[in-house]
Protein backbone atom coordinates (compact mmCIF):
# COMPACT_ATOMS: atom_id res chain seq x y z
CA UNK A 1 0.00 0.00 0.00
CA UNK A 2 1.30 3.00 -0.96
CA UNK A 3 1.13 5.35 1.92
CA UNK A 4 2.49 9.41 1.98
CA UNK A 5 2.51 12.36 4.06
CA UNK A 6 0.05 14.18 2.00
CA UNK A 7 -3.06 14.19 3.13
CA UNK A 8 -6.54 12.90 1.40
CA UNK A 9 -9.06 14.55 4.22
CA UNK A 10 -8.04 17.40 6.73
CA UNK A 11 -10.66 18.22 9.21
CA UNK A 12 -10.10 20.87 11.33
CA UNK A 13 -12.11 22.27 14.49
CA UNK A 14 -15.40 20.89 12.90
CA UNK A 15 -18.58 21.45 14.82
CA UNK A 16 -21.89 20.95 14.06
CA UNK A 17 -25.33 21.11 15.61
CA UNK A 18 -28.78 19.88 15.53
CA UNK A 19 -32.05 21.25 16.50
CA UNK A 20 -31.10 24.68 17.18
CA UNK A 21 -27.99 23.90 19.19
CA UNK A 22 -30.03 21.39 21.76
CA UNK A 23 -27.99 18.41 20.06
CA UNK A 24 -24.34 18.70 19.89
CA UNK A 25 -23.91 16.24 16.47
CA UNK A 26 -20.01 16.91 16.46
CA UNK A 27 -17.62 19.04 19.04
CA UNK A 28 -14.49 20.41 18.20
CA UNK A 29 -13.22 17.32 15.73
CA UNK A 30 -10.00 17.92 13.85
CA UNK A 31 -7.82 14.95 12.14
CA UNK A 32 -6.02 14.06 9.01
CA UNK A 33 -6.05 11.29 6.58
CA UNK A 34 -2.82 10.61 4.70
CA UNK A 35 -3.35 9.63 0.94
CA UNK A 36 -3.45 5.22 0.66
CA UNK A 37 -4.58 5.21 4.21
CA UNK A 38 -7.52 2.96 5.46
CA UNK A 39 -9.09 5.16 7.94
CA UNK A 40 -11.64 3.87 10.98
CA UNK A 41 -14.24 5.71 12.56
CA UNK A 42 -14.75 3.49 15.18
CA UNK A 43 -17.91 4.84 17.81
CA UNK A 44 -21.67 3.52 18.73
CA UNK A 45 -24.49 5.05 16.57
CA UNK A 46 -25.58 8.45 17.65
CA UNK A 47 -21.89 9.38 18.20
CA UNK A 48 -21.69 11.25 15.25
CA UNK A 49 -19.79 9.37 12.45
CA UNK A 50 -22.58 10.03 10.11
CA UNK A 51 -22.66 13.48 10.27
CA UNK A 52 -18.77 14.12 10.34
CA UNK A 53 -18.78 11.56 6.81
CA UNK A 54 -21.72 13.58 5.57
CA UNK A 55 -19.85 16.80 5.82
CA UNK A 56 -16.95 15.57 4.10
CA UNK A 57 -18.89 14.10 1.48
CA UNK A 58 -20.00 17.65 1.12
CA UNK A 59 -23.67 16.93 1.75
CA UNK A 60 -24.14 18.73 4.93
CA UNK A 61 -22.99 21.80 5.75
CA UNK A 62 -20.70 22.18 8.98
CA UNK A 63 -21.27 25.22 11.54
CA UNK A 64 -17.81 26.01 11.76
CA UNK A 65 -14.35 24.46 11.12
CA UNK A 66 -13.47 23.33 8.15
CA UNK A 67 -12.65 20.20 5.83
CA UNK A 68 -10.15 19.66 2.95
CA UNK A 69 -10.39 16.55 0.28
CA UNK A 70 -7.38 16.55 -2.09
CA UNK A 71 -6.87 20.12 -0.71
CA UNK A 72 -10.25 20.99 -1.94
CA UNK A 73 -12.06 22.70 0.40
CA UNK A 74 -15.47 21.05 1.53
CA UNK A 75 -17.85 24.00 1.11
CA UNK A 76 -16.42 25.94 -1.77
CA UNK A 77 -15.14 23.53 -3.91
CA UNK A 78 -18.16 20.51 -3.19
CA UNK A 79 -18.02 19.99 -7.30
CA UNK A 80 -14.53 19.21 -7.58
CA UNK A 81 -14.94 16.69 -4.52
CA UNK A 82 -17.83 14.83 -5.51
CA UNK A 83 -16.13 14.03 -9.00
CA UNK A 84 -13.28 12.62 -6.70
CA UNK A 85 -15.11 10.54 -3.94
CA UNK A 86 -17.44 7.74 -4.09
CA UNK A 87 -19.82 7.45 -0.94
CA UNK A 88 -21.47 4.72 0.03
CA UNK A 89 -24.13 5.59 2.49
CA UNK A 90 -25.60 3.51 5.73
CA UNK A 91 -28.75 3.21 4.02
CA UNK A 92 -28.96 1.76 0.80
CA UNK A 93 -29.91 4.43 -1.89
CA UNK A 94 -29.68 3.18 -5.47
CA UNK A 95 -32.50 2.80 -7.82
CA UNK A 96 -34.59 0.31 -6.48
CA UNK A 97 -36.43 -0.05 -9.84
CA UNK A 98 -33.34 -0.06 -11.55
CA UNK A 99 -31.61 -3.62 -12.61
CA UNK A 100 -27.87 -4.26 -11.13
CA UNK A 101 -26.52 -3.42 -14.83
CA UNK A 102 -28.67 -0.73 -15.49
CA UNK A 103 -27.98 1.37 -11.54
CA UNK A 104 -23.87 0.67 -12.46
CA UNK A 105 -24.34 1.92 -16.01
CA UNK A 106 -26.13 4.94 -14.62
CA UNK A 107 -23.34 5.94 -12.08
CA UNK A 108 -20.57 5.09 -14.51
CA UNK A 109 -22.35 7.47 -17.02
CA UNK A 110 -22.82 10.66 -15.20
CA UNK A 111 -19.35 10.21 -14.10
CA UNK A 112 -18.41 10.37 -18.11
CA UNK A 113 -17.19 6.71 -17.63
CA UNK A 114 -17.85 3.23 -18.82
CA UNK A 115 -17.92 0.26 -16.76
CA UNK A 116 -15.18 -1.10 -18.63
CA UNK A 117 -12.79 0.95 -18.20
CA UNK A 118 -12.47 0.69 -14.44
CA UNK A 119 -13.89 -2.99 -14.65
CA UNK A 120 -10.54 -4.37 -13.06
CA UNK A 121 -11.55 -1.87 -9.59
CA UNK A 122 -14.92 -3.69 -9.19
CA UNK A 123 -14.38 -6.80 -10.92
CA UNK A 124 -13.96 -9.21 -7.65
CA UNK A 125 -17.00 -7.91 -6.30
CA UNK A 126 -19.00 -7.52 -9.38
CA UNK A 127 -18.83 -11.23 -10.39
CA UNK A 128 -20.56 -12.29 -7.40
CA UNK A 129 -23.60 -10.34 -8.49
CA UNK A 130 -23.18 -11.05 -11.78
CA UNK A 131 -25.26 -13.78 -12.38
CA UNK A 132 -28.42 -11.52 -11.10
CA UNK A 133 -26.86 -8.28 -13.34
CA UNK A 134 -31.09 -8.58 -14.84
CA UNK A 135 -32.63 -8.24 -11.42
CA UNK A 136 -33.65 -4.69 -10.02
CA UNK A 137 -31.98 -3.26 -7.07
CA UNK A 138 -35.07 -3.55 -4.86
CA UNK A 139 -35.41 -7.82 -5.01
CA UNK A 140 -31.57 -7.98 -3.97
CA UNK A 141 -30.57 -9.73 -0.48
CA UNK A 142 -28.85 -6.83 2.00
CA UNK A 143 -25.43 -8.60 1.36
CA UNK A 144 -26.08 -8.13 -2.40
CA UNK A 145 -27.44 -4.67 -1.93
CA UNK A 146 -24.10 -3.98 -0.14
CA UNK A 147 -21.98 -5.11 -3.08
CA UNK A 148 -23.98 -2.85 -5.51
CA UNK A 149 -24.10 -0.02 -3.96
CA UNK A 150 -19.93 -0.16 -3.40
CA UNK A 151 -19.55 -1.01 -7.21
CA UNK A 152 -21.10 2.01 -8.00
CA UNK A 153 -19.59 4.14 -5.54
CA UNK A 154 -15.99 2.61 -7.61
CA UNK A 155 -17.07 2.69 -10.72
CA UNK A 156 -15.60 6.13 -11.96
CA UNK A 157 -12.27 5.38 -9.58
CA UNK A 158 -12.59 7.90 -7.09
CA UNK A 159 -9.65 9.50 -5.19
CA UNK A 160 -11.49 8.83 -1.79
CA UNK A 161 -13.86 6.28 -0.86
CA UNK A 162 -16.22 7.31 1.97
CA UNK A 163 -18.06 4.17 3.53
CA UNK A 164 -20.65 4.97 6.26
CA UNK A 165 -21.15 1.60 8.41
CA UNK A 166 -21.13 -1.23 5.51
CA UNK A 167 -21.08 -3.81 7.78
CA UNK A 168 -23.48 -2.91 10.43
CA UNK A 169 -26.17 -6.21 10.55
CA UNK A 170 -23.97 -8.12 7.98
CA UNK A 171 -23.07 -11.00 9.74
CA UNK A 172 -19.43 -11.82 10.74
CA UNK A 173 -18.41 -14.10 7.32
CA UNK A 174 -20.01 -11.41 5.64
CA UNK A 175 -17.99 -8.74 7.26
CA UNK A 176 -15.05 -10.30 6.93
CA UNK A 177 -15.32 -10.79 3.11
CA UNK A 178 -16.53 -7.15 2.86
CA UNK A 179 -13.15 -6.38 4.79
CA UNK A 180 -11.11 -8.49 2.62
CA UNK A 181 -12.14 -6.30 -0.21
CA UNK A 182 -11.19 -3.12 1.61
CA UNK A 183 -7.64 -4.71 1.78
CA UNK A 184 -7.40 -4.93 -1.84
CA UNK A 185 -9.34 -1.76 -2.79
CA UNK A 186 -6.63 -0.62 -0.91
CA UNK A 187 -4.17 -2.00 -2.76
CA UNK A 188 -5.23 -0.39 -5.92
CA UNK A 189 -4.27 2.81 -4.43
CA UNK A 190 -7.84 4.44 -3.04
CA UNK A 191 -8.15 6.20 0.25
CA UNK A 192 -10.81 4.97 2.70
CA UNK A 193 -12.23 6.33 5.41
CA UNK A 194 -14.89 3.63 6.98
CA UNK A 195 -17.44 4.01 10.29
CA UNK A 196 -18.38 0.76 12.06
CA UNK A 197 -19.54 0.51 15.64
CA UNK A 198 -18.01 -2.78 15.59
CA UNK A 199 -14.97 -2.77 17.68
CA UNK A 200 -13.11 -5.77 16.21
CA UNK A 201 -12.82 -4.18 13.03
CA UNK A 202 -10.76 -1.40 14.41
CA UNK A 203 -7.72 -3.81 13.66
CA UNK A 204 -7.98 -3.92 10.48
CA UNK A 205 -7.37 -0.27 9.86
CA UNK A 206 -4.44 1.66 9.63
CA UNK A 207 -5.38 3.90 11.80
CA UNK A 208 -8.62 4.61 13.92
CA UNK A 209 -10.52 7.25 15.54
CA UNK A 210 -12.79 6.80 18.55
CA UNK A 211 -15.48 9.02 18.44
CA UNK A 212 -18.44 9.19 21.27
CA UNK A 213 -20.54 11.66 22.22
CA UNK A 214 -19.77 13.65 19.02
CA UNK A 215 -16.16 14.01 20.34
CA UNK A 216 -12.61 12.25 19.46
CA UNK A 217 -11.27 10.21 22.26
CA UNK A 218 -8.36 9.30 20.51
CA UNK A 219 -6.53 8.74 17.02
CA UNK A 220 -3.77 6.41 16.87
CA UNK A 221 -2.68 3.02 15.01
CA UNK A 222 -5.02 0.26 16.62
CA UNK A 223 -1.22 -0.93 18.32
CA UNK A 224 -1.02 2.06 19.27
CA UNK A 225 -3.89 2.75 21.24
CA UNK A 226 -3.70 -1.13 22.43
CA UNK A 227 -0.08 -0.19 23.52
CA UNK A 228 -1.60 2.55 25.80
CA UNK A 229 -4.20 1.06 27.94
CA UNK A 230 -1.89 1.90 30.81
CA UNK A 231 -3.45 -0.48 33.15
CA UNK A 232 -2.98 -4.36 33.97
CA UNK A 233 -5.19 -6.27 32.29
CA UNK A 234 -7.02 -9.84 33.80
CA UNK A 235 -9.04 -12.11 32.54
CA UNK A 236 -10.76 -13.94 34.66
CA UNK A 237 -12.80 -17.00 34.11
CA UNK A 238 -15.00 -19.45 36.17
CA UNK A 239 -18.56 -21.96 36.60
CA UNK A 240 -21.06 -19.05 37.22
CA UNK A 241 -19.58 -15.90 35.85
CA UNK A 242 -22.62 -13.10 36.57
CA UNK A 243 -21.72 -13.99 40.46
CA UNK A 244 -18.39 -13.64 40.04
CA UNK A 245 -18.55 -10.11 38.05
CA UNK A 246 -21.31 -8.94 40.82
CA UNK A 247 -19.13 -10.12 43.41
CA UNK A 248 -15.89 -8.22 41.70
CA UNK A 249 -17.76 -5.11 40.83
CA UNK A 250 -18.11 -5.08 44.89
CA UNK A 251 -14.73 -5.29 45.64
CA UNK A 252 -12.66 -1.97 47.11
CA UNK A 253 -9.47 -3.21 44.55
CA UNK A 254 -11.99 -3.04 41.32
CA UNK A 255 -11.85 -0.29 39.13
CA UNK A 256 -13.68 -2.06 36.44
CA UNK A 257 -15.17 -5.30 35.34
CA UNK A 258 -17.03 -6.14 31.99
CA UNK A 259 -17.87 -9.60 30.34
CA UNK A 260 -16.34 -10.27 27.62
CA UNK A 261 -17.94 -13.61 26.36
CA UNK A 262 -16.93 -16.72 28.28
CA UNK A 263 -14.11 -14.52 30.57
CA UNK A 264 -14.54 -11.57 32.94
CA UNK A 265 -11.69 -8.64 31.93
CA UNK A 266 -10.81 -6.87 34.77
CA UNK A 267 -9.13 -3.71 35.92
CA UNK A 268 -7.72 -3.29 39.36
CA UNK A 269 -6.78 0.10 41.24
CA UNK A 270 -4.09 -1.48 42.81
CA UNK A 271 -1.51 -2.25 40.46
CA UNK A 272 0.53 -4.65 42.28
CA UNK A 273 -2.03 -7.39 42.54
CA UNK A 274 -1.63 -10.88 42.13
CA UNK A 275 -3.66 -13.74 41.02
CA UNK A 276 -3.58 -15.41 44.15
CA UNK A 277 -5.30 -11.99 45.86
CA UNK A 278 -7.89 -12.02 43.30
CA UNK A 279 -8.73 -15.77 43.89
CA UNK A 280 -8.15 -15.24 46.99
CA UNK A 281 -10.98 -12.55 47.67
CA UNK A 282 -13.16 -15.13 45.36
CA UNK A 283 -12.99 -18.05 47.09
CA UNK A 284 -14.53 -20.32 44.30
CA UNK A 285 -12.04 -23.41 43.00
CA UNK A 286 -13.30 -22.98 39.38
CA UNK A 287 -12.06 -19.46 39.19
CA UNK A 288 -8.73 -18.98 36.90
CA UNK A 289 -6.88 -15.72 36.44
CA UNK A 290 -4.55 -14.66 33.52
CA UNK A 291 -2.68 -11.33 32.77
CA UNK A 292 -4.16 -10.63 28.61
CA UNK A 293 -3.27 -8.28 26.18
CA UNK A 294 -6.34 -5.55 26.32
CA UNK A 295 -8.68 -5.42 22.90
CA UNK A 296 -9.96 -2.80 21.01
CA UNK A 297 -13.17 -2.89 22.84
CA UNK A 298 -10.99 -2.61 26.21
CA UNK A 299 -9.32 -0.02 25.13
CA UNK A 300 -13.18 1.95 23.93
CA UNK A 301 -14.47 1.30 27.35
CA UNK A 302 -11.61 2.65 29.14
CA UNK A 303 -11.59 5.88 27.32
CA UNK A 304 -15.34 5.83 27.58
CA UNK A 305 -15.36 5.92 31.51
CA UNK A 306 -12.13 8.29 31.43
CA UNK B 1 -43.43 -29.19 32.00
CA UNK B 2 -40.21 -27.80 31.96
CA UNK B 3 -40.04 -26.40 28.25
CA UNK B 4 -41.08 -23.03 27.08
CA UNK B 5 -40.59 -23.71 23.51
CA UNK B 6 -40.81 -26.95 21.55
CA UNK B 7 -40.70 -27.04 17.70
CA UNK B 8 -40.93 -29.87 15.79
CA UNK B 9 -40.53 -29.82 12.09
CA UNK B 10 -41.34 -26.01 11.48
CA UNK B 11 -41.17 -25.25 7.68
CA UNK B 12 -42.18 -22.18 5.72
CA UNK B 13 -41.84 -21.79 2.07
CA UNK B 14 -42.04 -19.01 -0.06
CA UNK B 15 -43.14 -20.15 -3.34
CA UNK B 16 -40.24 -22.91 -3.96
CA UNK B 17 -38.57 -21.33 -2.05
CA UNK B 18 -37.83 -22.69 1.68
CA UNK B 19 -37.27 -20.13 4.48
CA UNK B 20 -36.78 -22.20 7.17
CA UNK B 21 -36.58 -26.09 6.49
CA UNK B 22 -38.13 -28.82 8.97
CA UNK B 23 -36.47 -27.21 12.00
CA UNK B 24 -37.09 -28.87 15.63
CA UNK B 25 -35.59 -27.78 18.91
CA UNK B 26 -36.28 -27.29 22.35
CA UNK B 27 -36.30 -24.08 24.80
CA UNK B 28 -36.33 -24.59 29.16
CA UNK B 29 -38.08 -22.45 30.95
CA UNK B 30 -35.60 -19.84 31.91
CA UNK B 31 -33.43 -20.53 29.77
CA UNK B 32 -31.15 -17.94 27.74
CA UNK B 33 -31.44 -18.98 24.59
CA UNK B 34 -28.86 -17.52 21.76
CA UNK B 35 -30.40 -18.11 18.22
CA UNK B 36 -28.15 -17.36 15.53
CA UNK B 37 -27.47 -17.25 11.61
CA UNK B 38 -25.81 -16.09 8.70
CA UNK B 39 -27.94 -13.15 6.85
CA UNK B 40 -29.96 -15.08 4.88
CA UNK B 41 -30.66 -18.18 6.86
CA UNK B 42 -33.97 -17.88 7.95
CA UNK B 43 -34.07 -16.73 11.38
CA UNK B 44 -35.83 -13.92 10.78
CA UNK B 45 -38.16 -15.82 9.12
CA UNK B 46 -38.54 -18.81 12.12
CA UNK B 47 -39.06 -15.91 14.95
CA UNK B 48 -41.85 -14.34 13.08
CA UNK B 49 -43.76 -18.00 13.45
CA UNK B 50 -42.53 -18.28 16.74
CA UNK B 51 -43.84 -15.53 18.09
CA UNK B 52 -47.43 -15.80 16.25
CA UNK B 53 -47.35 -13.62 13.15
CA UNK B 54 -46.15 -15.83 10.33
CA UNK B 55 -48.33 -18.83 9.71
CA UNK B 56 -46.19 -21.89 8.93
CA UNK B 57 -46.10 -23.67 5.98
CA UNK B 58 -45.92 -27.16 7.91
CA UNK B 59 -44.83 -28.60 11.17
CA UNK B 60 -45.69 -27.09 14.50
CA UNK B 61 -44.55 -25.51 17.79
CA UNK B 62 -45.38 -25.28 21.38
CA UNK B 63 -45.09 -21.55 22.73
CA UNK B 64 -45.64 -20.55 25.97
CA UNK B 65 -47.51 -23.25 26.49
CA UNK B 66 -49.97 -22.69 23.30
CA UNK B 67 -50.49 -24.71 20.32
CA UNK B 68 -48.76 -22.07 17.33
CA UNK B 69 -51.23 -23.34 14.72
CA UNK B 70 -54.33 -23.29 16.95
CA UNK B 71 -53.58 -20.14 19.15
CA UNK B 72 -50.93 -17.42 17.51
CA UNK B 73 -53.08 -14.93 19.74
CA UNK B 74 -52.55 -16.46 23.10
CA UNK B 75 -49.21 -16.60 22.38
CA UNK B 76 -48.80 -13.02 21.58
CA UNK B 77 -50.86 -12.39 24.68
CA UNK B 78 -48.21 -14.23 26.59
CA UNK B 79 -44.77 -12.96 25.39
CA UNK B 80 -42.74 -10.26 24.91
CA UNK B 81 -40.99 -9.48 21.52
CA UNK B 82 -38.45 -6.58 20.79
CA UNK B 83 -37.56 -6.00 17.49
CA UNK B 84 -34.12 -5.04 16.15
CA UNK B 85 -36.00 -1.92 14.97
CA UNK B 86 -36.53 0.64 17.11
CA UNK B 87 -40.38 0.25 17.67
CA UNK B 88 -41.64 2.73 20.81
CA UNK B 89 -42.98 5.71 19.40
CA UNK B 90 -40.79 8.57 18.85
CA UNK B 91 -42.87 11.40 19.21
CA UNK B 92 -44.93 10.07 22.79
CA UNK B 93 -42.37 10.83 25.83
CA UNK B 94 -41.63 7.85 27.89
CA UNK B 95 -44.20 7.73 30.31
CA UNK B 96 -46.97 7.75 27.78
CA UNK B 97 -45.27 4.68 25.58
CA UNK B 98 -45.29 2.81 28.90
CA UNK B 99 -48.67 3.67 29.35
CA UNK B 100 -49.49 2.57 25.69
CA UNK B 101 -47.78 -0.76 26.09
CA UNK B 102 -49.34 -1.63 29.47
CA UNK B 103 -53.08 -0.70 27.88
CA UNK B 104 -52.16 -2.95 24.77
CA UNK B 105 -51.44 -6.16 27.22
CA UNK B 106 -54.65 -4.91 29.34
CA UNK B 107 -52.98 -4.05 32.18
CA UNK B 108 -55.24 -1.70 35.46
CA UNK B 109 -54.46 1.43 35.70
CA UNK B 110 -53.46 0.88 39.04
CA UNK B 111 -51.14 -1.84 37.73
CA UNK B 112 -49.81 0.60 35.22
CA UNK B 113 -49.22 3.41 37.44
CA UNK B 114 -47.44 0.98 39.78
CA UNK B 115 -45.20 -0.56 36.93
CA UNK B 116 -44.04 3.11 35.89
CA UNK B 117 -42.90 4.12 38.74
CA UNK B 118 -40.34 0.84 39.57
CA UNK B 119 -39.39 0.63 35.36
CA UNK B 120 -38.31 4.63 35.41
CA UNK B 121 -36.61 3.69 38.69
CA UNK B 122 -34.34 1.09 37.76
CA UNK B 123 -33.37 2.66 34.64
CA UNK B 124 -33.01 6.35 36.16
CA UNK B 125 -35.02 7.33 33.77
CA UNK B 126 -37.31 9.35 36.45
CA UNK B 127 -35.80 12.57 35.65
CA UNK B 128 -36.42 12.33 31.78
CA UNK B 129 -39.82 10.80 32.26
CA UNK B 130 -41.51 13.47 30.31
CA UNK B 131 -38.71 13.57 27.49
CA UNK B 132 -40.07 12.50 23.96
CA UNK B 133 -38.49 9.25 23.22
CA UNK B 134 -36.91 10.61 19.99
CA UNK B 135 -34.21 12.94 22.50
CA UNK B 136 -32.96 9.48 24.52
CA UNK B 137 -29.44 7.72 23.00
CA UNK B 138 -29.45 4.34 21.54
CA UNK B 139 -28.79 2.79 24.42
CA UNK B 140 -31.11 4.47 26.76
CA UNK B 141 -33.71 3.60 23.94
CA UNK B 142 -33.01 -0.29 23.66
CA UNK B 143 -33.29 -0.28 27.47
CA UNK B 144 -36.40 1.06 27.49
CA UNK B 145 -37.76 -0.53 24.86
CA UNK B 146 -36.33 -3.79 26.72
CA UNK B 147 -38.17 -2.72 29.97
CA UNK B 148 -41.46 -2.37 28.29
CA UNK B 149 -41.28 -5.60 26.23
CA UNK B 150 -41.71 -7.15 29.87
CA UNK B 151 -44.31 -4.60 31.10
CA UNK B 152 -46.58 -7.60 30.51
CA UNK B 153 -44.48 -9.77 32.97
CA UNK B 154 -44.27 -12.81 29.70
CA UNK B 155 -43.01 -15.73 30.26
CA UNK B 156 -40.77 -15.29 27.59
CA UNK B 157 -39.44 -12.56 25.61
CA UNK B 158 -38.07 -12.72 22.29
CA UNK B 159 -35.30 -10.23 21.21
CA UNK B 160 -34.25 -9.58 17.56
CA UNK B 161 -30.43 -8.16 17.83
CA UNK B 162 -31.31 -6.18 20.61
CA UNK B 163 -27.70 -4.52 20.70
CA UNK B 164 -26.77 -3.65 17.26
CA UNK B 165 -24.77 -0.73 17.49
CA UNK B 166 -24.98 0.33 20.91
CA UNK B 167 -21.70 1.32 22.75
CA UNK B 168 -19.40 -1.80 24.42
CA UNK B 169 -20.66 -0.52 28.04
CA UNK B 170 -24.51 0.19 27.72
CA UNK B 171 -24.30 -3.48 25.57
CA UNK B 172 -22.96 -5.25 28.76
CA UNK B 173 -25.81 -3.29 30.79
CA UNK B 174 -28.12 -4.51 28.70
CA UNK B 175 -26.95 -8.14 28.89
CA UNK B 176 -27.36 -7.36 32.96
CA UNK B 177 -31.27 -7.20 32.43
CA UNK B 178 -31.20 -10.34 30.35
CA UNK B 179 -29.39 -11.76 33.16
CA UNK B 180 -32.09 -10.51 35.48
CA UNK B 181 -34.87 -11.42 34.08
CA UNK B 182 -33.37 -15.15 33.27
CA UNK B 183 -32.99 -15.35 37.26
CA UNK B 184 -36.70 -14.69 37.78
CA UNK B 185 -38.00 -17.10 35.83
CA UNK B 186 -38.38 -15.34 32.18
CA UNK B 187 -37.15 -17.29 29.40
CA UNK B 188 -34.72 -15.25 27.16
CA UNK B 189 -35.03 -16.04 23.38
CA UNK B 190 -31.97 -13.73 21.40
CA UNK B 191 -30.45 -12.92 18.12
CA UNK B 192 -27.13 -11.43 17.90
CA UNK B 193 -24.58 -10.71 15.45
CA UNK B 194 -21.81 -10.23 18.34
CA UNK B 195 -20.05 -13.62 19.13
CA UNK B 196 -18.98 -12.86 22.54
CA UNK B 197 -22.80 -12.47 23.48
CA UNK B 198 -23.51 -16.10 22.09
CA UNK B 199 -20.94 -17.43 25.12
CA UNK B 200 -23.30 -14.97 27.49
CA UNK B 201 -26.30 -17.61 26.66
CA UNK B 202 -27.17 -20.65 28.19
CA UNK B 203 -27.24 -22.53 24.03
CA UNK B 204 -27.27 -21.87 21.16
CA UNK B 205 -28.13 -23.04 17.91
CA UNK B 206 -26.90 -22.04 14.67
CA UNK B 207 -28.88 -22.16 11.49
CA UNK B 208 -27.47 -22.60 8.13
CA UNK B 209 -29.57 -22.32 5.01
CA UNK B 210 -33.04 -23.08 6.18
CA UNK B 211 -31.78 -25.93 8.33
CA UNK B 212 -30.41 -26.20 12.08
CA UNK B 213 -26.73 -27.03 11.73
CA UNK B 214 -25.81 -27.07 15.51
CA UNK B 215 -27.22 -26.96 18.78
CA UNK B 216 -25.70 -26.90 21.86
CA UNK B 217 -23.82 -25.08 25.03
CA UNK B 218 -21.11 -22.48 23.65
CA UNK B 219 -18.52 -24.82 26.00
CA UNK B 220 -19.14 -28.05 24.36
CA UNK B 221 -19.99 -26.38 20.48
CA UNK B 222 -16.43 -25.11 20.57
CA UNK B 223 -15.23 -28.62 21.74
CA UNK B 224 -17.08 -30.02 19.23
CA UNK B 225 -15.51 -27.52 16.16
CA UNK B 226 -11.85 -27.95 18.09
CA UNK B 227 -12.64 -24.24 18.16
CA UNK B 228 -10.96 -21.36 20.40
CA UNK B 229 -14.39 -19.03 20.26
CA UNK B 230 -17.73 -18.89 18.89
CA UNK B 231 -16.36 -16.88 16.31
CA UNK B 232 -14.25 -19.71 14.98
CA UNK B 233 -17.67 -22.07 14.98
CA UNK B 234 -19.82 -19.77 13.57
CA UNK B 235 -17.13 -19.06 11.08
CA UNK B 236 -16.90 -22.37 10.20
CA UNK B 237 -20.58 -23.17 9.39
CA UNK B 238 -21.61 -20.29 7.71
CA UNK B 239 -18.95 -20.29 5.34
CA UNK B 240 -20.19 -23.82 3.94
CA UNK B 241 -23.33 -22.35 3.54
CA UNK B 242 -24.91 -22.54 0.04
CA UNK B 243 -27.54 -20.48 -0.09
CA UNK B 244 -26.34 -17.10 0.19
CA UNK B 245 -27.08 -13.02 1.13
CA UNK B 246 -23.54 -12.53 -0.49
Amino acid sequence: MVMSDFKAIEVKNISKNYDKGKIVALDNISFDVKKGELFGLVGPDGAGKTTLLRIIATLLLQDSGEAKLDNFDCVADFKAIRQRIGYMPGRFSLYQDLTIEENLNFFATIFNTTIEENYHLIKDIYVQIEPFKHRRAGKLSGGMKQKLALCCALIHKPSVLILDEPTTGVDPVSRKEFWDMLGRLQHDGITIIVSTPYMDEANLCDRIAFIHHGKLLTINTPQNIIDSFGNVLWSISGDNLFSLMTKLRAWQNTKSCFSFGENLHFVSINAQITPQDIMHYLKDDSVQVSKIVPSIEDCFMSFMQN
Amino acid sequence: MNLAIEVNELTKKFGDFVAVDHISFSVKKGEIFGFLGANGAGKTTAMKMLIGISIPTSGNATVAGFDLNRYPDKIKQNIGYMSQKFSLYEDLNIIENIRFYGGIYGLSRKEIAEKSEKLLEKLDLQSVSKSLVSSLPLGWKQKLSFSIAMIHEPSIIFLDEPTGGVDPITRRQFWDLIYEASENGTTVFVTTHYMDEAEYCERVSIMVDGKIAALNTPKQLKQDFKAASMDEVFYQLARGAKRSDH
